[in-house]
C-alpha cells in the first residue's frame, strides 16, 4: 500500500470518527428543537456537555489532515463550497457558544433565543454533512486545471439534498439512542418513540438514495460489485441496521449505539470504496477528477504526517475512552451543570 | 473592492477576533494550575472555590475561543485557495498536528476539569487542568509554527510550481518559531495574570470574599511581575533582533527608520505622518537601535528608503501598533512592580487607586497581543510567504468578491453579537463573585 492510499484511509477514519462521535451530539441538538420541557432540555445539554468539543475536534483534525495530505482537495472543495461553508461555520459558532451562554441569564426570552440557535446550529451541520457527501458522490464541476467552476446553486441539487436528509435522519437516530442511554424517567419515555420512527425514516431515505445513486453517479459502481471488500461492508451494514431495533427493544442501548456506529462506519466505508482512488470526481470529464495521486502532498510530507498520526492518535483514543468512562451513566443535574 | 483586499479584511477581522480569546484561555489555564496545585497540597477549601470561580471564566472564554477558532481552520481553503495549493505540502502538517496533539487534549480534559470535580480523585482532577494548560500551549506552538513559517520560511524547495517539504524539523524550527512562541506564550501568561489580578482587585474593592481574593491577587502579582519582566527581556528584545536579522524591511517599518544609518537611534516616541513618510515630534536615543538590533552601537541598520516601494509594508500601521505594544509592555512592568512593592509592605489592600487601575487593566494585555500580531503580520506584507509568494497571488480565484463581502458582513454581525455578549456575561460572572462556601466549612 502506498502513502497516498494510507492517507486516503486515514482521512476516511477521521470522517468516520467525526460521524460516530459528533454524530450523536449533533443528533441530540436536533432533537432538542422538539422538546419543550426545561428539565429535558437540561438533560439533553448536559448529556453532551463534557464531550461535544472533543467530538468536534475530529472535524477540525480531518480538515487539517486533508490540508496536509491532499491540499488541492482542501483548496478546491472549500473555496468551491464557499457560501454553504460560511453558513456551516456560522452555525457551528452559535452552537459552540450556546452551551455556555444559555444558562447564564435566567430570562425566558434569552433561553429561547439560545435554544433556537443551539437547535439550528445542530440541524444545519447535520444536513450539510450529507449535502457535501452527496455532491462528492455525484461529482463536482471540476475543469481540466482542477478548479471548481460551478455556482452555489449547483450544490443544492435534489440528489445531494436527499443525502442531506439521510445524514440528518441518521444523526437524529444516533442521538436519540445516546439519549436513551443517558436519561431516565419521563425524559427517557419521551425519547423512546423517536428512536423507532427515526430508524424507519433513515432506512427508507437510505434505500431511496442508494437507488438514485445508480442514475446520478453510475460510474461509482464500476467494478465495485466484484470487490470482496464491498460485500463485507455491505453485509456489515445490513446486519448493523437490523440489529439496532433489536437492541433498542431489549433495552440494551449501549449495544444499540455500537451498531448505529457500525452503520455509519460501513456507509462511509462503502462510499470511500466506490470513490477510490478518486477524492472528488469531476462531472465535466471523469479524467479531470482530483485523485489521491494528482491532489496529494509530497512523499516527505505524507511520511512526516504519518508519524504524527501514529504517535498522536493512540494517545488521543486512550484518554478519550478514559473521559467517556468517567462520565458514563445517567445525567445528574448539579450546580455545575449547564 | 477586489477579492484580495476583501479577503485580507476578512482574515484580519476573523483572526483578530479569535485572538482576543486564546491569550486569556492560555494564561488563565496556567494560573488555575497554580491555584489548583495549592489546593491539592494545602487541602484548603478557599482554593477549591477559587478554582471553581476562575474555572467559570475560563470556560466562558474558552468556548468563544473554540467557536471562533473553527472558522480559522477552514479559511485558508475558502479564501486563500491558491495559497493553500502552493504551500499545502508544508503548511497543512502543523495544522493537523495541532488537532492531534493539542485540540483533543485541551477540549477533552476541559470537560473533565469542569464537570468531573466530584467524579474523579483530587489528583486526577489536578491532572486535568494541567492537561488543559499543556494542550492550549501545544496548540499555540503548532499554530505559531505555521505562522512563523510564513514569516521566515525554511526546510523547503520550490518544485512543480509549489513549495515542497525537504526537512520537517527545519520547517518546524524555522528561524522565528522559538522566539515567537516564547514571546506569545509569555504574552498569554501576562493576560492571565492581569485577568486574575483585575478580578481579585475588583472583589477586594467591593469588599466581597476578600480573604479569597487576597490569595489570588498575591499569586497573580508575583507571577505577573516575573512574566512582564521576561516579556521585555529576553523575549521582546530577542524578537526585535530576529526581525532585524531576517526581515530588515519590516524592522525598518516598525522602528520608523527611513534612511539607512550607522549608529541608528531608537525612536521612543514619534508621530508618523504621510506622505512623504516621516516621523514628527520624535524623541530619540542615539545609537540605541543599532545596539539593540546588532549588539553594537555603530552597526548599520537599513532604512525604509533602501527597499523598492512595492516590497514595503504599510508604514503607519506597523509603526503605531509596534510602539503601542512596547508602551503597554512597560506599563505592565510598572504596575506589577508597584503592586509587588505594596504587597511586600502589606499595604496593597488599602491602595484603592492602584486596585482600580488593575481592574481597568484587564483588557490591556489582550490589546498588546493584538498590536503585536498586527505589527508582525502587516509588517510581513506585501508577502504572504516572506520573499516567496505575494499576498495578491494567494487569494481564491473562483470565489467572487461579492461572496467574500457577504461573509465579511455575516461574521461582522455575528462577532459583534458574540463579542458584546461575552463582555456582558464576563462582567456578570465577575460581579456575581465566587459561590458561597460549602456548609461544612461554615460549620468547622
Ligand atoms: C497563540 C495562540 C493561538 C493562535 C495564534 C491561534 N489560536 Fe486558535 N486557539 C488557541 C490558540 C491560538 C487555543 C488556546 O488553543 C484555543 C482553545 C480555546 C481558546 O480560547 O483558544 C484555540 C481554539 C482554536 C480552535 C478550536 C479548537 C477546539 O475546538 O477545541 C481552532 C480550530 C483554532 N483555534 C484554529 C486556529 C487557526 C487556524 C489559527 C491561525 C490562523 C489560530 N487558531 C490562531
Ligand atoms: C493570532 C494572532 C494573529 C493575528 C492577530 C493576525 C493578524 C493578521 C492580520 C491583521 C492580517 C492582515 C494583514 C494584511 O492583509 O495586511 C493577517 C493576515 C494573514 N495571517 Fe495572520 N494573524 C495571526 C495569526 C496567524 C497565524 C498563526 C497564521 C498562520 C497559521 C496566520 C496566517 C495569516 C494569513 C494566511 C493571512 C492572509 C494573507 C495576508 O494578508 O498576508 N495568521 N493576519
Ligand atoms: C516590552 C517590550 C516588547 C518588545 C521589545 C516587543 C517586541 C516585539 C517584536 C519585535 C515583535 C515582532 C516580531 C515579528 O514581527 O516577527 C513582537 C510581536 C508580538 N508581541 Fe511584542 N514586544 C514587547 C512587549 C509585548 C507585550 C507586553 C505583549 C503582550 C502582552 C506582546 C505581544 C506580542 C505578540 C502577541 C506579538 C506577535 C507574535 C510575534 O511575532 O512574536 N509584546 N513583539
Amino acid at each position: 500500500m502506498d502513502l497516498n492510499t494510507i492517507w486516503f484511509l486515514l482521512i476516511g477514519i477521521l470522517i468516520m470518527g467525526y460521524a460516530v462521535l459528533d454524530g450523536f451530539d449533533l443528533g441530540v441538538g436536533v432533537l432538542y428543537l422538539f422538546t419543550k420541557d426545561e428539565t429535558a432540555k437540561r438533560v439533553y445539554l448536559n448529556s453532551i456537555g463534557p464531550v461535544w468539543d472533543g467530538n468536534e475536534v475530529w472535524l477540525l483534525t480531518g480538515g487539517g489532515a486533508l490540508f496536509a495530505a491532499f491540499p488541492i482537495v482542501y483548496a478546491t472543495v472549500f473555496s468551491g463550497f464557499y457560501i454553504p461553508f460560511m453558513l456551516l461555520l456560522a452555525a457551528l459558532i452559535f452552537r459552540a457558544v450556546s452551551f455556555e451562554f444559555r444558562g447564564k441569564v435566567s430570562s425566558p426570552g434569552w433561553k429561547k433565543l439560545w435554544d433556537y440557535l443551539f437547535g439550528i446550529g445542530s440541524l444545519l451541520p447535520s444536513i450539510l454533512f450529507g449535502v457535501a457527501i452527496g455532491n462528492i458522490i455525484s461529482g463536482l464541476p471540476i475543469d481540466i486545471s482542477g478548479n471548481y467552476v460551478g455556482t452555489f446553486l449547483d450544490l443544492l441539487n435534489p440528489y445531494s439534498i436527499l443525502v442531506g436528509l439521510v445524514s440528518l435522519s441518521f444523526f437524529a437516530m444516533h442521538g436519540s439512542i445516546y439519549l436513551m442511554m443517558k436519561s431516565e424517567g419521563s425524559v427517557k419515555e419521551k425519547v423512546l418513540p423517536y428512536v423507532n420512527r427515526l430508524w424507519m425514516a433513515f432506512v427508507l431515505l437510505y434505500a431511496l438514495t442508494s437507488f438514485f445513486t445508480f442514475f446520478e453517479a453510475p460510474f461509482q459502481f464500476n467494478g465495485l460489485l466484484n470487490n470482496p471488500l464491498f460485500w463485507v461492508l455491505f453485509v456489515l451494514l445490513l446486519v448493523s441496521i437490523a440489529l439496532i431495533p433489536v437492541f433498542v427493544k431489549a433495552n440494551k442501548f449501549f449495544k444499540a449505539i455500537i451498531f448505529s456506529s457500525l452503520t455509519i462506519i460501513s456507509i462511509i466505508g462503502l462510499t470511500a470504496l466506490s470513490l477510490f482512488p478518486r477524492l472528488v470526481p469531476s462531472n465535466i470529464d471523469l479524467d479531470f477528477s482530483l485523485t489521491i495521486y494528482n491532489a496529494s502532498s509530497s512523499k516527505t510530507s505524507m511520511m512526516a504526517m504519518l508519524y504524527i498520526a501514529l504517535i498522536g492518535m493512540p494517545i488521543v483514543i486512550a484518554y478519550t475512552i478514559f473521559v467517556y468512562r468517567v462520565f458514563k451513566g445517567k445525567v445528574v443535574i448539579t450546580k455545575e451543570s449547564y | 473592492m477586489d477579492a484580495v483586499l476583501l479577503s485580507r479584511i476578512q482574515f484580519a477581522m476573523t483572526i483578530g477576533f479569535h485572538f482576543l480569546f486564546p491569550p486569556v484561555s492560555i494564561g488563565l489555564a496556567w494560573l488555575l494550575v497554580i491555584i489548583e496545585s495549592f489546593g491539592f497540597k494545602r487541602k484548603e477549601e478557599v482554593y477549591v472555590r477559587l478554582g471553581k470561580f476562575f474555572g467559570k471564566i475560563l470556560a466562558l472564554t474558552f468556548s468563544v475561543g473554540v467557536a471562533t477558532g473553527i472558522v480559522m481552520e477552514f479559511q485558508f481553503g475558502t479564501n486563500w485557495a491558491e495559497y493553500s495549493k502552493f504551500v499545502g505540502d508544508i503548511f497543512g502538517a502543523p495544522l493537523a498536528a495541532e488537532g492531534v496533539f493539542a485540540f483533543f487534549l485541551e477540549s477533552t480534559f476541559l470537560g473533565l476539569y469542569l464537570f468531573g470535580r466530584d467524579k474523579v480523585s483530587n489528583g486526577v482532577h489536578l491532572f486535568s487542568i494541567w492537561m488543559v494548560a499543556i494542550g492550549a500551549t501545544i496548540s499555540a506552538f503548532w499554530i505559531i509554527v505555521a505562522g512563523s513559517w510564513m514569516q521566515t520560511p525554511a526546510g523547503y524547495i520550490i518544485k512543480n510550481g509549489r513549495a515542497e517539504l525537504t526537512n520537517f524539523w527545519d520547517a518546524v524550527f524555522n528561524p522565528s518559531t522559538v522566539i515567537r512562541f516564547l514571546h506569545t506564550i509569555d504574552a498569554a501568561l501576562i493576560a492571565g495574570a492581569f485577568m486574575v489580578a483585575g478580578v481579585s482587585a475588583y472583589l477586594i474593592l467591593k469588599n466581597k470574599e476578600t480573604e479569597l481574593a487576597k490569595r489570588s491577587m498575591k499569586i497573580a502579582v508575583y507571577f505577573g511581575l516575573i512574566v512582564s519582566l521576561l516579556e521585555l527581556f529576553p523575549f521582546g528584545h530577542e524578537s526585535g533582533r530576529e526581525v532585524a536579522k531576517y526581515q530588515p524591511a519590516k524592522f525598518a517599518a516598525i522602528q520608523g527608520l527611513y534612511t539607512s544609518q550607522t549608529g541608528a537611534p531608537l525612536a521612543v516616541f514619534a508621530v508618523p505622518v504621510m506622505p512623504p513618510p516621516e516621523l514628527k515630534a520624535k524623541i530619540e536615543i542615539p545609537g540605541l537601535l543599532s545596539w539593540l538590533a546588532f549588539g553594537n552601537f555603530n552597526a548599520k541598520v537599513q532604512g525604509i528608503n533602501d527597499f523598492p516601494p512595492n516590497d514595503l509594508p504599510p508604514l503607519f500601521i506597523t509603526f503605531v501598533s509596534y510602539h503601542n505594544m512596547v508602551v503597554l509592555g512597560m506599563l505592565f512592568i510598572l504596575l506589577m512592580m508597584i503592586a509587588t512593592y505594596q504587597l511586600k509592605k502589606n499595604k496593597l489592600w488599602d491602595r484603592k487607586i492602584l486596585l482600580k487601575m488593575f481592574v481597568w487593566a484587564i483588557p490591556l494585555p489582550v490589546i498588546a497581543c493584538e498590536l503585536g500580531w498586527i505589527a508582525a503580520e502587516v509588517g510581513r506584507q506585501p508577502w504572504i510567504v516572506y520573499n516567496v509568494m505575494r499576498t495578491s497571488d494567494a487569494v481564491s480565484k473562483n470565489v467572487p468578491a461579492g461572496d467574500v463581502l457577504f461573509s465579511i458582513i455575516l461574521f461582522a454581525l455575528i462577532y459583534l453579537l458574540i463579542g458584546s455578549l461575552y463582555i456582558y456575561l464576563l462582567v456578570k460572572e465577575i460581579k456575581h463573585g465566587p459561590e458561597p462556601a460549602a456548609i461544612k466549612e461554615v460549620l468547622s
